[in-house]
């Protein structure tokens, strides 16, 4: 029972970083700000609902399959945890590169 | 808790919706690429969500492991091609100018 509540409160809370994600990515002016925004809210959202349905796979007891379905599920919240700030990292250098201009302080008094 | 993680996944595919939205109208290349991959988080938890409301997590696990993977190459892949052809403006050949010699 108390497995149950902890795995819905790490749910909950991970949608609610998704959810900033992706009004980040949205309402931001600038491509360097999207790629903050969505760079670190994706990242702690994945992991956060995933450990939360790893949490909740174990609440029916404690078997072998059901911990090796758990260290699966926590090895992809690992793999997105290093993943995620590496993609981010090499597009926003790929942007850099090529010229993306960044939103300056004069352009914001226009 | 089935109920549950239906409504979790259906929040999802709503925020799915509103990511493909900067996919659609992104002013630049790499922001639709970004747009993809946000896209492609998301359906990596969707993926074990659907498992769980299924009954079947041990299937879907394998499936979003392979997702999640694609996901990061597909990101990767774009990135180092974009660092070498620099056109990020789509309709424009080269957005910075080459220097000449």
């Amino acid at each position: 029972m108390i497995l149950t509540i902890l795995s819905v409160l790490l749910i909950i809370s991970g949608i609610f970083f998704f959810f900033t994600a992706t009004v980040g990515l949205l309402r931001f002016p600038d491509f360097y700000c999207r790629m903050q925004a969505t760079g670190k809210g994706d990242t702690l959202g994945a992991l956060l609902c995933l450990s939360g349905i790893a949490v909740y796979n174990l609440s029916d007891g404690f078997t072998l399959s059901s911990v090796l379905v758990s260290i699966k599920i926590m090895l992809i919240a690992f793999f997105i945890f290093i993943a995620n700030p590496t993609a981010t990292h090499a597009i926003t250098r790929a942007g850099l590169n090529a010229g993306v201009k960044p939103l300056m302080k004069e352009d914001l008094q226009k | 808790m089935e109920n549950f993680f239906l409504t979790i996944s259906l929040a999802l595919g709503f925020l799915v919706l509103l990511s493909l939205y900067r996919g659609v109208v992104g002013p630049t290349v790499l922001d639709r690429i970004v747009s993809v991959g946000v896209i492609g988080t998301k359906t990596t938890v969707m993926l074990i969500l659907m498992g769980l409301i299924y009954k079947r997590v041990d299937m879907f696990v394998d499936i979003s492991i392979a997702y999640a993977m694609l996901n990061f190459i597909a990101t990767l892949a774009a990135a180092k091609f974009f660092h070498v052809r620099k056109s990020v403006i789509p309709g424009v050949r080269f957005y910075k100018e080459r220097e000449v010699k």
